[in-house]
């Protein structure tokens, strides 16, 4: 009887770990560092967005798509945002992959962040999709 | 009459083996689990996505509006 309440006990123990799966661990240190990073980069990011300077890639980047609509003196500060933005984000994806233990995830999170960046992205900026850029 | 012993000894065996059976069945039940969490959780990826998408962009409102008035262009 007392292997069958081990046994019992396993079970829910296990049933607990995945319902956990429900939801992905992202409320780690350095997640939240690279959130909040990204979330005070953006505020400079933006006009450049709106103005179809910068666009969202299919890959779950940023790219300077046109780099004219940047006017001379900003292009180079801008050229250093995305690539902030972008070794940012790819250490997000990484990161979320790790903190829930499963490193290979990052290409399959990365694909999922790049739709849900696209998807959410506000009317009039840029996105890629099959190599093409969009206005949405 | 060795046989009828083997014979005899079997059903007993067999009872024996209860507890070795559940064991069996929740191993099967764990290892079922297991090959659940190797599976890619898409949707709770797309969940974790959109919460750090709304910090990111500062966006209040829920989930599913994509954009907001503002960000129309001429």
């Amino acid at each position: 009887m007392k292997t069958m309440h081990r046994i019992v006990l396993l079970c829910l123990l296990y049933a607990g770990a995945v319902w956990a799966q429900g939801n992905l661990e992202i409320n780690t240190p350095a997640i939240s560092q690279l959130r909040d990073a990204m979330q005070a980069r953006h505020a400079q990011l933006a006009p450049h967005y709106a103005s179809g300077a910068l666009g969202l890639t299919a890959d779950g980047r940023i790219a300077l798509r046109d780099a004219n609509a940047v006017p001379l003196a900003q292009r180079q500060a801008v050229q250093g945002l995305v690539a902030q933005e972008n070794g940012d984000r790819d250490a997000l994806y990484r990161e979320i992959a790790r903190a829930n233990g499963h490193p290979e995830w990052e290409a399959d999170i990365r694909s999922t962040f790049a739709q849900r960046w696209i998807g959410r992205a506000q009317s009039g900026w840029y996105v890629q999709s099959g190599g093409q850029w969009s206005r949405k | 009459m060795n046989r009828m012993h083997i014979h005899k000894a079997l059903p007993r065996g067999a009872l024996r083996c209860g507890p070795m059976t559940v064991a069996l069945a929740a191993a099967a039940l764990l290892a079922g689990c297991v090959t659940i969490n190797i599976y890619f959780p898409a949707a709770a990826a797309e969940k974790a996505a959109d919460r750090i998408i709304d910090e990111v962009w500062q966006l209040k409102n829920g989930s599913q509006t994509p954009a907001t008035p503002e960000g129309k262009q001429p």
